[in-house]
């Protein structure tokens, strides 16, 4: 755990920004945090290839810091939503989703007020093009929603990737799929990519070495 | 004493600080003296029911608070409890009724930040929230106003501050169109070494206020919450709070990080009467007393006079006692929580109650007088005769069939899905939300053991306006039912009594009432009551609530695993009903949906076949014999029978035949189907169980009805009941969402 006024990494080869509501995010979500002291490590970290991986809130914050385009409104129910959702994989080509198969359909619960993803056209285009749109919501047989994602989201969009593969961010809670016991171990696969990746048994992706 | 001093006291100045005459006179008694301003106004906060309990106190003396489990009871900032592994289980419930009704959002969500810190007060790392809301009817744009705004309050601080909200009630009746109510409960773990009291010690120890800055708003807060609310009432607005949830969380990482920490003496937060109430509590708990220099409190606006700064109820703040020698270095550890602190008081060996501003002094009372002095208030007027008993005889019942009467009934507010609430709220944070709400009761594990905490609050209000006794029995055994339905056992009860105004003599009886109910069951399921609270004057012009009684239950089982839900599982499992079969419809769900009234006597309770239908459940559950229990409430039989459906998302098959042989019954009477008769529950179970089922129900002596069999997509009763379980989905799903 790092606190969020130390500047230094100490070591880590992932850094996840998990959920959360970061100084309380009266203003907008990830809006005061991207100005943490830690964010500018965690910037140049990622601009360095480092994996960085956002979870709700820290997908909130990594948008605001611009290290992730688009950003996240508020829901179109103008609520707060924790309910389960279902995702398809759209994009293996990250360390994050390497140890899925593209179409795959993970059970994962969502818990926010301001999770609809929103882009002007020209970014939605290329996030399309260059298969960043890393997961979607769909149903859960894996059909599409058609826009009537649990928050709105443009594309359906839940989590994308950078241009470089190494930063991921995503509105489900992956960690609160990890065990049977509370619904869904799902998320793992997640975290085991990940681990897969950082100890050396995973190929790194094309796009993140280059 | 300087110039604040005043010569005589008027009506309108007595009104303005909420204390009688009387009240007035004994204080004067009391002091030898006349009181000046400020000191007036502070024991106006300490003497008004929600600081003194003056009214409910000799009643709440009956229950029974002791258990071999108890580790700390009533008078402390919460209850504990031991559930092994060297862990407490912290818990209270609280109410935040009056400034709800004015300000829904900030009523709602100040309510919780109260909760929360009676819990990390204690030293312990708050788990769960739960709570209990009743609006008037929903279909009242004003109703819809405060139940929206208290819900996204609810929300917005829980979730904020990252505890999972996991499970209450939510109850719609005519009596609370102007007198909501929000009961917010809030469970917390400890170590039990860390457990840290609110009771201060060593004269020359110094008082620490952390947190956030004083401000104006919450002035006269208790006062305001022990007077009936009138049309002025939204002009008290500034006596409504508002919350800071970030502040809080930054509070809470603190204090926890603080817990068990030989620096600290005493930790007690500040919630009604501010600072007022919590140094005079704090002192007063430990024998000692307390000097309270308010030049000290860093303020939010300049101007601020003693008496404003003694009573506001400003949110996120807490007093810390340590010795002079660690104030420093316990200050670093806010500093590094960008957390704000000032020394504020001395602790005094003397048990006296001192005020400074800076050099002056403006208030000095014995502390006795002002903590428990307030006289007492008893009966107001003997044990009215009852009110002629409405009845439900003269209205015929509506030419509904029995399909359509289990759709009303499941799409109706009072039973329809919660799921529009809850999903507004995180319920799962901090990933430990092993049951999630929807269920019985909500079922939380805890971390770095096996041991799962069952949380329920219950508390129909239609029974105890019936009967205020037999209601608050059946609300401990219907909590406690919830909490058992997991297979938990129920340990320790908190509790809320939201009553109307007690200067009434039907009041005061109905609380007596009431108070002794719960007592008695308690007694006999052996749950000791740990905490508490009590808010009275909910009543707006002449018009009071009904008298609610609100059980917050909380129960272990030992391995999560072992849990058993509500829905139906598996194709071809057996249905039965453990419990009695009888036909009483009165102070039903369906009466009043129906017949438009709530009449006759709440249903019957056999406590001591209570207690063995709810080890008979414990138990079934233990030995892996269900494959789900569900307590039988609301809507009776039919009911629950659709709610295992819906949970599980398969249709039933019931021969109600079962269920009218041998006892003169009409077989789809809607009294069999809707009648809400006590200690039961609907359980689901592989073919295989049934023999031990049918043993273990023997030996419990609790009667046990094969009633069916699980599977297919139709809920069906024979020969009454057949609707498809979309259709009940529909129903049910529908209940809360606004029609346009």
């Amino acid at each position: 755990m790092l606190w969020h006024k130390d500047r230094d990494l100490r070591g880590a080869d992932c850094v996840i920004l998990p959920g959360g509501f970061a100084y309380g995010d009266y203003l907008r979500a990830g809006a005061v945090a991207r100005f943490a002291p830690l964010m500018e490590s965690v910037a140049a970290f990622a601009n360095a290839g480092g994996l960085v991986w956002g979870i709700c809130n820290g997908f909130q914050i990594l948008c605001e810091a611009h290290l992730l385009p688009g950003a996240l409104t508020r829901n179109t129910s103008l609520e707060f939503r924790c309910i389960p959702t279902w995702l398809r994989v759209e994009s293996v080509d990250s360390g994050f989703t390497a140890g899925c198969a593209r179409g795959d359909v993970l059970q994962i619960p969502i818990s926010h007020g301001e999770g609809r993803f929103v882009a002007d056209e020209e970014t939605l285009a290329m996030l399309e093009r260059e298969h960043r749109v890393a997961f979607r919501y769909v149903r859960r047989d894996g059909s599409a929603v058609d826009g009537e994602s649990p928050n709105g989201s443009m594309h359906d969009i839940a989590g994308i990737v950078s241009e470089r593969r190494n930063v991921l961010g995503m509105m489900p809670h992956p960690e609160r799929a990890c065990e049977p016991l509370l619904g869904s171990s799902d998320g793992m696969q997640l975290f085991n990519n990940v681990a897969k990746l950082l100890s050396g048994n995973g190929v790194m992706p094309v796009a993140a070495v280059s | 004493m300087t110039s604040v001093q005043f010569a005589a006291v008027s009506d309108a100045d007595l009104a303005e600080v909420a204390l009688t005459r009387t009240e007035y006179l004994h204080l004067v008694e009391g002091l030898g003296r006349e009181p000046n301003r400020l000191e007036l106004g502070i024991v106006g906060a300490l003497w008004s029911e929600h600081c003194s309990y003056k009214t409910s106190k000799p009643l709440l003396r009956t229950l029974p608070t002791k258990g071999p489990h108890v580790l700390q009871g009533p008078g402390e900032n919460a209850g504990a409890v031991d559930i092994g592994n060297g862990l407490a289980c912290v818990f209270k419930i609280e109410s935040h009724n009056h400034p709800s009704a004015i300000e829904p959002y900030q009523g709602a969500a100040t309510g919780v930040g109260g909760i929360l810190r009676d819990i990390f007060t204690m030293g312990a790392r708050p788990v769960a929230l739960l709570d209990s809301l009743r609006f008037g009817p929903l279909d009242e744009p004003h109703q819809r106003h405060l139940f929206d705004g208290v819900v996204a309050g609810i929300g917005g601080y829980g979730n904020c501050i990252g505890i999972p909200t996991v499970g209450g009630e939510l109850y719609f009746d005519e009596s609370y169109r102007t007198n909501c109510l929000v009961n917010a409960m809030c469970v917390g773990i400890v170590e039990q070494g860390k457990l840290t009291l609110a009771t201060a010690s060593g004269p020359g120890n110094l008082v620490l206020l952390v947190g956030a800055d004083t401000g104006r708003d919450g002035i006269h807060g208790a006062s305001f919450a022990s007077v009936v609310l009138d049309a002025d009432s939204a002009a008290r607005r500034p006596a409504v709070q508002v919350g800071n949830p970030f502040l809080e969380k930054c509070l809470m990482e603190a204090c926890l990080e603080l817990a068990g920490d030989p620096r600290v003496i005493a930790m007690q937060d500040l919630g009604a009467a501010g600072l007022c109430g919590s140094t005079a509590e704090l002192a007063h708990r430990g024998g000692c007393g307390i000097e309270v220099d308010v030049a000290r409190a860093s303020r939010r606006e300049t101007g601020m006079t003693p008496y404003e700064v003694m009573l506001s109820e400003s949110q996120e703040r807490m007093l810390i006692v340590a010795k002079p020698g660690d104030v420093r270095s316990l200050q670093e550890v806010f500093e590094r929580w960008d957390l704000h602190s000032d020394v504020v008081a001395v602790i005094l060996p003397e048990q006296r109650f001192i005020v400074r501003d800076g050099c002056d002094p403006v208030c000095d009372l014995p502390l006795d007088l002002l903590v428990d002095g307030a006289p007492p208030r008893g009966a107001p007027g003997p044990r009215p005769e009852g009110p002629p008993t409405v009845t439900a005889a003269g209205i015929p019942p509506p030419p509904w069939t029995p399909d359509e009467a289990i759709l009303q009934l499941i799409g109706s507010p009072n039973l329809g899905s919660r799921e529009s609430v809850y999903r507004r709220y995180d319920h799962q944070v901090g990933d430990a939300t092993v049951i999630l709400p929807g269920g019985d009761a909500a079922l939380v594990r805890v971390g770095g053991t096996s041991l799962g905490l069952a949380l329920a609050t219950d508390g129909n209000s239609r029974y105890t306006a019936l009967d205020a006794r037999q209601g608050a029995m059946i609300a401990v055994c219907e909590a406690a039912r919830n909490v058992v339905a997991t297979g938990a056992k129920p340990v320790a009860v908190t509790n809320c009594l939201n009553f109307a105004n007690p200067e009434h003599a039907d009041v005061w009886w109905d609380l007596h009432d009431a108070i002794e109910g719960i007592g008695e069951a308690c007694r006999a399921l052996e749950i000791p009551v740990v905490s508490g609270n009590v808010s009275l004057y909910n009543d707006t012009g002449g018009t009071g609530i009904d008298p609610t009684v609100v059980i917050g239950m909380v129960g272990v089982i030992d391995d999560v695993a072992q849990r058993c839900t509500a829905g139906f599982r598996d194709e071809g499992d057996l249905i039965a009903l453990v419990g009695p079969v009888e036909a009483e419809l009165d102070g039903s769900e369906y009466q009043r949906l129906a017949h438009g009234v709530n009449a006759g006597a709440p249903p019957r309770l056999d406590i001591d076949l209570e207690r063995r239908v709810q080890s008979f459940i414990v138990e079934a559950v233990s030995a892996g014999l269900l494959h789900s229990a569900h307590d039988c409430a609301e809507g009776g039989i039919a009911i629950a029978i659709a709610e295992s459906c819906l949970l599980g998302d398969i249709g039933a098959w019931v021969g109600i035949d079962e269920l009218g042989q041998g006892e003169g019954l009409i077989i789809g009477e809607a009294g069999i189907l809707f009648g809400e008769s006590q200690s039961r529950f609907v359980i689901s179970f592989a073919r295989e169980a049934l023999v031990r089922l049918h043993e273990l129900a023997g030996r419990h002596s609790v009667p046990f009805r094969g009633l069916g069999s699980v599977g297919g997509e139709r809920v069906c009763v024979t020969g009454c009941i057949d609707v498809s379980l979309v259709d009940v989905r529909r129903a049910h799903e529908g209940a809360l969402i606004e029609r346009e």
